[in-house]
């Protein structure tokens, strides 16, 4: 038994005030699906059921586009931007009112560390509203022409790593660009959005701006391929993006894809050794490792691997896996037994490949869907571990000789969304940024985010950006200036 | 306070954390025990190893503790914290208004801090000026607290090293068995590792016991709020283990900022390394500007965290402070009996 042993320390789960069944949520109310499908939503820490929840159709579609097309055409487009805003302000201080709430129910039905969705989720949602909410009546000088016009209605789709974070990446920027929305979030975590939905009614927004619609693949499909839609956004694996992507082709609809992500965390001889360690636990033990742009590559000076494996080892050894409603958590649950099968089954992968498998010594809770922290060392990019995105809490370990051949590591791959590099030498950090192909290269740290900060991928990555000035015109059409 | 050198214990715990895990680290930088001679053999080599220690990232040191102040401790593990707080506290009075009378009643407070409750633990240690350790030693007769005396022209170190030495070893025969040493700061941020290195040795051969009994123990005062950098700290942490410090100490109390939990972190590491590297373990003390008990229960936190299970012991961190106790003795009675008992409850020495 560890000398100091830290008591259990709960976060109460009654602030989450958990509804057994939702419904969805179109042209300002809560409202049944019309063939009147249901489907269940369990806490993957527990397997526990939290609620039913909608299972909208093609029709409950149809009614949601039409909510969004009347508002868009009668109130939110010829709204001026400055009452936009107010709507917008609005809803990011009842979303910090209601923090502590929405906090204790991500973490039940994503599965992650309460101290993640309550210090980093919830006020960057909050954040991201306040942010654009000022560009609300200011679009004129975004540089995207004299008068940036709405694209009209927006369809878009959501991941369940970052439920509610995601959420707000897609309908602030929207709504504060005038268009109005249809979201469809992930299948396993649809609860905060419902939540906001409730924020949406709170803060009177006009009905139909913001319309909400739970449901699988099926209604993700329906919704993105609707011809009253102008615009797709999406978040989620690159698989459902092309799908998306070829669905769309050919039609007048708009299209920004947020997709995977394999990012090489770079760490040089010379790098501050204890802080490079944390960037790259944070880098992808982080959300369970469920992050799009998860430092899921170590590339490690081969000069000095040893000694960062080591303090790695040891470093994981201190993370504690578990109950995501205890505030001591630093490592949750996996988000669904589909999930934990892939990891798994990659995991696995990676040890017929030849690759050595170590994972940090924990017990696992008995219930619910759960996978150590794991690192796989002598691998290399012929794996398939070093090629495919994990999704999970594993990290493969390669190692590179010369910053020429840490880039060329690096860039060897489909995806592009992120890169971390950790060195003392500033002109090395700009020669490393400047080479690698990579939406987001961070310096010195690594998983920080922030809605000034345009966020978006290369490649298989994706296309378009989220967050800043650039992500506005992923909402914005400037042709008409 | 024979260093521990029991490498951590493996076995799985019950808790859902994972136990801690220790390989041996080569750190590229770091000697192994027979280079210590060779890297403090000239004052190149000196400064040439502590270059090549890695940096601290600031931003990242702090983002670290940062997130370590978020944990939460209650019930049975604030149980345990308090009271391990409470035996690591250095109670400390060093003001010129010091007079017996004041030490005496500080060290009969450091024997029995909740004289209410026989429960609870001694302080480790008593520290004051050395012309007052022949008062303390008197009145901490029979009693388990270590007394301890600040010395070398404490706290600038603005004096020559004959005299520094002279009240050194003069603490030592009037009876500290800890003294609290500083770091001569002009000469370390001026580039005179080897002065600096060379005071620390002088101190520590005087801290030889005259009576032929166990040495002082020597505390090497840093003082980071005037060495500023992390990096810095780091160097000057290394620099006195190398040179035979027990403990490594943040502060005098006496500059602003005192200690901090990014500058204890950089020091908890610089202590693991070095154990990993030379096998010796070396304590940490954090001392000014830790008031509160939530305070203290963070460091511990840090201790956990950062060097492992092995430090949480008063013989390998303490806590330099005075106002400190009061709270965790209050914070002690409040999970005791569920409620706060007013300041008037707990005495003022």
């Amino acid at each position: 038994m560890p000398t100091f042993e830290y008591a259990p320390a709960p976060e109460s789960r009654d602030v989450a005030r958990v509804r057994s069944a939702y419904s969805l949520f179109i042209n300002g109310e809560f409202v049944e699906p019309t063939d009147g499908r249901r489907f269940k939503t369990v806490s993957p820490a527990s397997e526990e059921v939290l609620a039913e929840v909608a299972q909208a159709g093609e029709e409950d579609v149809d009614r949601a586009v039409a909510a969004a097309r009347q508002a868009y055409d009668r109130i939110w487009s010829p709204m001026p931007g400055r009452e936009r805003a107010k709507y917008l302000y609005r809803i990011a201080r009842i979303i910090q009112e209601r923090a502590r709430e929405l906090a204790v129910l991500e973490s039940l039905d994503n599965g992650k560390p309460i101290r993640e969705s309550r210090d980093v989720d919830i006020p960057l949602v909050a954040a991201h509203f306040f942010y654009y909410a000022g560009w609300a009546d200011k679009l004129q000088y975004a540089g995207l022409g004299a008068d940036p016009r709405p694209l009209g209605v927006a369809a878009q789709v959501i991941p369940w790593n970052f439920p509610l974070l995601m959420l707000a990446w897609k309908i602030a920027p929207a709504l504060a660009c005038g268009n109005t929305v249809v979201l469809k979030p992930a299948e396993t975590t649809p609860l905060t959005a419902l939540v906001f939905a409730e924020i949406c009614q709170q803060a009177e927004l006009p009905p139909g701006v913001v319309n909400i619609l739970t449901g699988d693949g099926e209604t993700g499909q329906a919704l993105v391929t609707h011809d009253g839609v102008d615009k797709v956004a999406f978040t989620g694996s690159t698989e459902v993006g092309k799908a998306i992507a070829r669905s769309v082709a050919g039609t007048h609809k708009h299209v920004t894809l947020e997709l995977g992500g394999k990012a090489a965390n770079i760490v040089f001889e010379d790098a501050p050794l204890d802080q490079a360690v944390e960037g790259i636990v944070n880098g992808i033990f982080f959300n369970q490792g469920h992050v799009c742009c998860a430092g899921s590559r170590l590339l490690v000076q081969e000069s000095i691997y040893t000694d960062v494996l080591s303090r790695l080892k040891r470093r994981m050894g201190t993370l504690r896996v578990g109950d995501p409603l205890d505030k001591n958590t630093d490592v949750g649950a996996i988000n669904s037994p589909q999930q934990l099968a892939k990891i798994r089954m990659l995991s696995d992968v990676g040890e017929s490949e030849g690759a050595d498998r170590w994972s940090a010594p924990c017990e696992l809770p008995e219930h619910g869907y759960w996978f150590p922290p794991t690192i796989f060392t002598g691998v290399s990019q012929a794996h398939r571990i070093a090629r495919e995105e994990i999704f999970g809490p594993v990290l493969s370990v390669l190692t590179f000789r010369t910053p020429a051949e840490a880039v060329e590591k690096a860039n060897n791959t489909p995806y592009g969304l992120s890169a971390g590099v950790w060195t003392d030498k500033g002109s090395r950090i700009l020669w490393m940024a400047d080479k690698l192909r990579a939406g987001v290269v961070w310096a010195n740290t690594f998983n920080q985010f922030d809605p000034a900060s345009p966020f978006g991928g290369f490649k298989e990555s994706g296309y378009g950006r989220e967050g800043g000035r650039h992500g506005l015109s992923a909402y914005l059409s400037g042709a008409r200036a | 306070m024979k260093p521990r050198l029991c490498p951590l214990d493996h076995e799985p715990g019950k808790a859902l954390r994972a136990t801690p895990y220790t390989v041996p680290v080569s750190t590229t930088a770091a000697p192994a025990g027979s280079q210590i001679a060779e890297i403090t053999s000239s004052d190149a080599s000196l400064r040439r190893f502590l270059a090549g220690l890695p940096g601290v990232d600031q931003v990242g040191a702090e983002a670290r503790v940062a997130t370590l102040a978020t944990r939460s401790i209650k019930t049975s593990a604030k149980a345990f914290a308090l009271d391990l707080a409470i035996r690591m506290i250095d109670l400390t009075t060093l003001e010129g208004q010091d007079t017996p009378g004041k030490v005496r009643a500080l060290c009969a407070k450091a024997a029995h801090p909740d004289p209410a409750d026989p429960t609870c633990p001694p302080v480790a240690a008593i520290c004051v000026y050395p012309d007052l350790v022949p008062v303390a030693k008197d009145a901490l007769t029979g009693s388990p607290v270590h007394l301890a005396s600040v010395a070398t022209a404490f706290p600038s170190g603005r004096s020559s090293l004959d005299v520094k030495v002279r009240e050194t070893a003069d603490a030592v025969a009037a009876g500290a068995d800890e003294i609290d040493m500083v770091i001569d700061r002009g000469a370390f941020l001026a580039g005179g590792y080897s002065e600096v290195f060379e005071e620390i040795v002088a101190i520590k051969r005087a801290c030889v016991s005259p009576s032929g009994g166990p040495n002082a123990h020597l505390k090497v005062i840093l003082e980071t709020g005037e060495l500023v950098t992390y990096d810095n700290v780091r160097r000057a942490s290394w620099l006195a283990m190398l040179a035979g410090a027990d403990f490594i100490k943040t502060s005098t109390g006496k500059v602003s900022p005192a200690a901090t939990l990014p500058v204890t972190l950089v020091m908890l590491e610089a202590v693991r390394d070095f154990r990993e590297a030379t096998g010796r373990q070396v304590g940490v003390k954090p001392a000014g500007g830790i008031r509160t008990a939530k305070d203290a229960i963070r460091y511990l936190v840090l201790v956990n965290e950062t060097a492992g299970e092995d430090w949480l012991d008063p013989d390998w961190f303490r806590f330099g402070a005075s106002s400190l106790l009061n709270d965790l003795l209050m914070q002690r009675t409040k999970l005791r009996t569920g409620r706060y008992a007013g300041p008037d409850y707990f005495t003022l020495d």
